[in-house]
């Protein structure tokens, strides 16, 4: 078999595994640490479709940054392993009445569509790379990329404004 | 050929991750040597000829002491986290260049693990990842002190990389390639970062020390407040990790710093001595020969930088956990957005000029 399919298959069993065990897994913590796994082999996808900056992008904002907060806030939390309002019926019931119309919707969604067949002749492969890419969203894409700064900008002054200490209030 | 390429970058793998053990064993030594000397002292001067059998001797002890795992901590997780941190802090060598290129019967050889079009992206990403295995190791220990000094390091190490990119991002723009190798090429003949990014080096190297968790920065095994730290709990070869784990990465920034701002491989009036030793030697062995110095001078910039860590450890002390996150947050990133506006500017408008007043 071609290598790059092996590995193709490989990384697909891998993410859907951790995928899978990032649900399944009791333990907040151990959830977590799938999430990053499963980060890291959607990277992994991204080397494979020759996309490097994506794939260390998402290693870096993904798995570098956003994940540590994650960790950070549930070894605060410091859950018990048996919490009682997590093992209710109706959330249970309401859980699955949720995964389940989101199922139906990507089911659905995935049978409309029709993938445009790959022209091999034409193709080119360093589509993905960093040069390629900035020029296409600098030439192209560049009201979209300027907007999508501005709301960026946005979020982070309201983080700021959230996270600012009031006048008079101690938090030590 | 297929298979020749891969032995050569196996081996070249290979050796890259045994220099980086090597270096990063021989600064635990340095360390305790620079010490003493700063403190008028002799440092370790009895397991070999000035103590250089220290480390191993050091390695020997911590392989024999008892093997610990708290009773009530997260097994697993208490093994995975030295290792995560011995793992992050060797992957980053893999895209360093050591040197320009060796020829063996033809086949041009660079001395570089991987050489990526992503260089730089991929060392950060690494970075980012280093602050896993504190927390996991600290949080699996089952002890608030740990889990105090992992959070620490978390928020410190988070907070320190922000700047960092920044202060990256203007070296970037000068360069305009992520790729280390293009990055180094291009400061040939003295033309060396440092001169045109004296802030940013500034700026790299606090942070570089903060993600070291190197003194002052070392707020995550503040023993004062803190027991001891994330690795409170730890003992024998998984503390030994945890430890090697800094000087390695001490390693890899000091590699780093030399590779962006100071040159990597060049030297002044390399061309000079290329051209001698290729007019005396031939061209296979001359060249060779002309790598080698290059890469004696890369090491001797690198190790320089190590020095310099320990240098700065046995100076200033620790500072309080509010200044480090003041420094971070209130005078590192807006001085790095500073840096950065001053380089677009100067590209956009001082470069023109410059160009046509030397035309």
């Amino acid at each position: 078999m071609n290598p790059s399919i092996s590995f193709f298959y490989f990384l697909s069993f891998l993410t859907i595994l951790s995928a899978l065990m990032v649900v399944i897994s009791k333990n907040p913590i151990h959830s977590v640490l799938y999430l990053i796994l499963t980060f890291f082999s959607i990277s992994g996808h991204y080397i494979l479709l020759n996309a490097q900056f994506i794939a260390a992008v998402n290693i870096i904002v993904y798995a570098g940054a956003i994940m540590v907060l994650f960790l950070f806030v549930i070894m605060f939390l410091n859950l018990k392993q048996d919490q009682a309002d997590s093992k209710a019926n109706l959330t249970k019931i309401a859980a699955t009445i949720v995964g389940g119309t989101v199922f139906v919707i990507l089911f659905g969604a995935y049978r409309k569509t029709t993938l445009p067949a790959v022209d091999t002749a034409n193709y080119n492969s360093q589509v993905g790379m960093i040069e390629n890419l900035g020029h296409l969203l600098f030439k192209e894409y560049l009201l979209p990329f300027e907007l999508i700064s501005i709301l960026l900008l946005i979020a982070m002054i309201g983080a700021v404004m959230l996270g600012k200490r009031e006048i008079g209030e101690r938090h030590f | 050929m297929e298979l020749t390429v891969f032995i050569i970058k196996s081996i070249t793998i290979l050796v890259v991750f045994a220099l980086t053990l090597v270096i990063a064993m021989y600064s635990t030594w340095g360390e305790r040597k620079v010490a003493g000397f700063i403190q008028d002292r002799e440092g370790p001067n009895r397991a070999g000829w000035g103590g250089l059998l220290q480390p191993l001797a050091d390695a020997g002890k911590m392989f024999f002491k008892e093997d610990f795992i708290p009773a009530m901590a997260s097994k697993w997780l208490f093994i995975a986290g030295p290792s995560l941190a011995m793992l992050t802090a060797l992957l980053a060598s893999a895209v360093i260049p050591f040197g320009s290129t060796v020829r063996f019967n033809g086949v041009e050889v660079p001395l570089q693990g991987v050489e990526s079009n992503i260089g730089i992206l991929y060392v950060f990403g690494v970075v980012a990842l280093g602050v896993y295995g504190i927390m996991v190791g600290g949080w699996a220990s089952n002890n608030k002190f740990s889990l105090l000094g992992a959070i620490r390091a978390a928020s410190q190490n988070i907070s320190y990389e922000i700047a960092m990119g920044l202060s990256l991002i203007a070296v970037l723009m000068m360069s305009s390639s992520l790729s280390l190798g293009e990055i180094v090429s291009q400061q040939h003949g003295g033309n060396w970062n440092i001169f045109y990014q004296p802030l940013g080096f500034i700026i790299f190297l606090t942070c570089s020390f903060a993600e070291c968790n190197r003194v002052p920065f070392d707020l995550p095994e503040c023993e004062t407040e803190l027991v001891g730290g994330y690795h409170t709990e730890y003992g024998s070869m998984k503390l030994g990790f945890y430890l090697f784990a800094e000087y390695i990465n001490m390693f890899i920034s000091s590699a780093i710093i030399s590779t962006l701002y100071f040159g990597g491989y060049n030297y002044p009036g390399m061309d000079w001595v290329y051209t001698q030793l290729t007019s005396a030697l031939g061209t296979g062995m001359g060249h060779n020969i002309a790598t080698l110095i290059g890469t004696a001078v890369f090491f001797g910039k690198a190790i320089f930088f190590i020095f310099f860590y320990m240098w700065v450890r046995w100076t200033i002390p620790r500072f309080r956990y509010d200044q480090l996150m003041n420094l971070g947050w209130k005078k590192l990133i807006p001085l790095a957005v500073i840096n950065i506006i001053l380089t677009a500017a100067g590209i956009l408008f001082l470069r023109p000029l410059i160009d046509q007043i030397l035309n």
